[in-house]
């Protein structure tokens, strides 16, 4: 019953949804108020509707409807209950009603505003984000039904269909395959609901920006409306970055935390866009500048978004390989071709109403170095969407497939990184219309002297690896900067004011949120960066196959095999565990238990022994092996120095934005 | 100004282009099938390359105090269309372990054996061809169609 319950209201939302279209396009072009009024109002419709799908579709998942192919595929007896409940974004049709429920909720936010000044917006913002929720809603509905349920046909082949095929019965497994065991981890129970929020935040500036140019309406009102919503997509998908990353890092065992696969790049693509418009929106608004330059990232940001999803949305095993065989893959690419090409043709036609009316006067400025930032933001992108296209593209033209991997990423995007360091240390300085080397380099004369002591000191320490020396030289730099605009502008108040120095440098904050919260966030960059650079280049791995009571030792730990435990756990997985001591200059430190665990149907799960300090990590993975034994088993030791910071890093960026964001009057 | 500008966003476009290509060079690795392997020898010692292969079971020999993994593969089609046409992953790795006239190749890989690595299994390495003849994996991936079938269980059919 909920099953057909379910399935049709998905049918009625999709209904409202296409009514909403037309409704708001008929008020548009008939001038009728009434009319998008109506579309507004069926876009609010949409919200409780499909969470009533998602409530049925929840409740299918806890009630064990195992008749349910999605519910079959994604949950079994054996789970708890709040695994079958975050099971709904555990597969990948069950994630698309997770993104049009998101997109419900955020429409419906953003219909509710008073729209007073703004109406003309109205009608394009309800089409646009219309013709996106009736996309996947129709995805959802034609070919990845989650009610979709099983049948055996009359030559006893069981099949899934949504309905009866002539001649076969309804099936009712006992019991499910039950969710894909890497996925049952905390790290990836939020992971992918941040993520999509941050995708499906991205849609509503999209949706504002393509109001602006069918409506002609091209002056920053958009930009002005979608701050919030830019700030809130670009600060969930930061954090559903990171937690992916700390996932593979404690889940996977392969002693990373970041692999460039094309997944991990889908989600990273949009990001990068959007933190370069994240810093030119501002040069629009201070200055009428880059308005063309915006508009072309926001939607950059929407297709990457929905190629983003497209890749990403079956979850951690969906490689280059799986996507193919998918039903949606062609209408996920032409939505994707129509949406972009319609927008490009769009700002074409406005192209001459975005012009600027004032030049860039220098090259130093700091719209000039914003640019630059942009550029170069821009490059990583390209880079990373080159790697992810490369085996298509090379096999197209010379029949020969080339894949590239991770040192390609990573040779080509370091020189990026160490410049946007290096302008995160610079461009804060500079001011805006003109700046020189003389003003600039008064500016920037003190702390950069203080950061040119790190590599000496380092050097001094015994570190030769110049890449490195490089890098943590300009970390420092933009913590130094970044701690002396702090100090300069506390200290100009406390003699203006005459305030005592922590006042004055609370207020000078609170006054000016978005500048210093800035300034967190790059510091916690760097901070990130300090962890990156160390995992990166000055990680140490080793392994062995050891019996108990065997030795290893790499960068200073010994680490002791002292016993192994093989065991079957309640909920019928196979634990094969081993403990081990950690000695660092013969003193004992730490006992760490790698392990593995075999789930029923043969999937492994990896957890490694991690000892973890601010300085390094042991990280020891017992390696996934059926004959492990007392005497034989296999160990791999990693080493990472500093891997720590990253994670750190991503606590104060959290910090950072929320002084950066937090609600402030308008004219702060 | 203008033009100032202008080559500086050249200059940039020209450093991301250099930077694409040289990384490209140095770690672009070539798909290539067992039989490619076989015909190309001689141009591609030294060069990264991903093969994939079907494990044959009976030549899989594993050194546990040098983590030394030596096994043979046989040549299967590259292309995920090929495989399809031909019945699927399953049939077309059977096939080529069944069938003695196909090329081969002995891939040696330091590291812990692998679970999956079994009789049918389709290994995916990386790495590089050596003068003799043997492929030297850094990477070793492995599939088994047979064990993620997703079919509805014996279990399911008998309600």
């Amino acid at each position: 019953m909920f099953i057909d319950f379910g399935f049709g209201i998905l049918v009625l939302t999709l209904a409202v949804t296409l009514f909403s279209i037309a409704a708001a396009l008929y008020g548009f072009y008939t001038g009728s108020p009434r009319w998008v009024e109506s579309a507004r109002r069926a876009m609010q419709l949409t919200f409780p509707l499909i969470t009533l799908v998602a409530l049925a579709l929840i409740y299918l998942l806890v009630s064990g409807h195992y008749e349910v192919q999605f519910v079959y595929s994604v949950t079994s007896n054996e789970m708890p209950l709040y695994l079958k409940i975050t099971a709904l974004w555990g597969g990948q049709e069950g994630s698309l009603i997770l993104w049009a429920w998101l997109l419900a909720v955020f429409t419906s936010a953003v219909t509710l505003r008073k729209w007073d000044r703004d109406q003309e917006l109205l009608p394009w913002v309800i089409i646009v984000t219309a013709i996106t929720l009736a996309f996947f809603l129709a995805l959802v509905i034609f070919f990845e039904n989650p009610f979709a349920r099983w049948w055996i046909l009359p030559d006893n082949t069981p099949v899934a269909a949504m309905f009866q095929p002539s001649g076969a019965v309804p099936a009712f497994p006992n019991n499910g395959e039950g969710l894909n065991p890497l996925l049952r981890h905390p790290g990836m129970i939020i992971h992918p609901p941040m993520l999509y929020l941050g995708f499906v935040a991205f849609v509503i500036p999209y949706a504002f920006a393509i109001a602006a140019l069918v409506t002609g309406r091209t002056d920053d009102r958009w930009l002005r409306l979608t701050r919030r919503w830019t700030l809130i997509a670009w600060l969930f998908l930061s954090i559903g970055l990171v937690l992916g990353a700390r996932w593979a890092y404690d889940v996977l065992g392969w002693g990373g935390y970041w692999g460039w696969d094309p997944v991990e790049i889908a989600a990273f693509m949009p990001w990068l866009t959007g933190t370069a418009f994240l810093h030119s929106v501002m040069i629009q608004e201070k200055r009428g500048l880059f308005k063309q330059w915006n508009m072309i990232l926001v939607i950059l940001t929407y297709s990457l978004v929905l190629f983003g999803t497209f890749l990403t949305r079956s979850g951690v095993l969906s490689s280059v390989h799986a996507f193919a065989q998918s039903a949606i893959g062609p209408m996920f690419f032409s939505f994707i071709g129509v949406t972009f090409i319609t927008s490009l043709v769009l700002l074409f036609h406005r192209w001459k109403d975005l012009t600027a009316t004032i030049e860039m006067k220098s090259m130093l400025s700091r719209e000039a170095l914003f640019l630059l930032n942009n550029l170069l933001f821009i490059g990583v992108l390209i880079i990373c969407f080159w790697g992810v296209v490369s085996p298509l593209i090379s096999e197209l033209a010379t029949g020969q497939k080339i894949t590239v991997g991770p040192p390609f990423y990573e040779r080509a995007t370091s020189p990026l990184w160490g410049a946007l360091m290096l302008l995160m240390g610079v461009a804060p300085l500079s001011a805006w219309g003109k700046s020189t080397f003389t003003t600039l380099g008064k500016a920037l004369w003190k702390p950069a002297l203080l950061a040119a002591l790190t590599p000496l000191m380092l050097a001094a320490l015994g570190m030769r690896n110049w890449v490195a020396l490089l890098g943590f030289t300009l970390v420092a730099l933009v913590i130094f900067v970044s701690l002396h605009e702090y100090w300069r502008g506390a200290r100009a108040r406390q003699k203006a004011q005459g305030e005592g120095f922590l006042t004055a440098l609370a207020r000078l904050a609170a006054r000016n949120r978005r500048r210093y919260g800035g300034y967190i966030i790059h510091i916690s960059m760097v901070i990130m960066a300090i962890g990156i650079l160390g995992i990166e280049i000055f990680q140490t791995e080793t392994q062995r196959n050891m019996a108990i009571g065997d030795q290893v030792e790499l960068a200073g730990y010994t680490v002791r095999y002292d016993s192994l435990a093989q065991f079957p756990y309640s909920d019928g997985r196979f634990v094969t565990r081993a403990v081990m001591s950690v000695f660092k200059a013969g003193e004992f430190v730490d006992e760490i238990y790698p392990r593995y665990d075999l789930y029923p149907g043969g999937q492994p799960m990896t957890i490694p022994g991690v000892r973890s300090t601010l300085v390094d990590d042991l990280y020891v993975v017992l390696v996934n092996w059926e004959n492990v034994s007392a005497t034989q088993t296999p160990f791999k030791i990693y080493h990472n120095p500093l891997v720590n910071w990253l994670w750190i890093g991503s606590g104060i960026f959290i910090l950072g934005y929320l002084l950066a964001a937090w609600p402030q009057k308008e004219n702060g | 100004m203008r033009l100032k500008f202008i080559l500086g966003g050249v200059a940039i476009l020209a450093a991301i282009v250099f930077l694409i290509a040289t990384s490209m060079n140095a770690s672009a690795e070539y798909f290539l099938t067992v039989d490619e392997v076989q015909a190309r020898q001689s141009e591609i010692v030294g060069r990264n390359l991903r093969i994939s292969g079907a494990v044959i079971g009976d030549t899989i020999s594993y050194e546990p105090d040098s983590l030394t993994l030596t096994f043979v593969i046989a040549h299967i089609p590259g292309g995920n269309r090929e495989i399809e046409a031909q019945g699927g992953l399953a049939l077309v790795l059977h096939e080529a372990v069944t069938d003695p006239t196909r090329t081969r190749l002995t891939v040696v890989y330091i590291g812990p054996k692998p679970d999956l690595l079994q009789d049918e299994a389709q290994a995916i390495v990386t790495g590089q061809l050596g003068d003799d003849g043997i492929f030297y994996a850094d990477e070793l991936l492995l599939k088994c169609p047979t064990r993620y079938e997703e079919a509805l269980p014996e279990q399911a059919l008998e309600n």
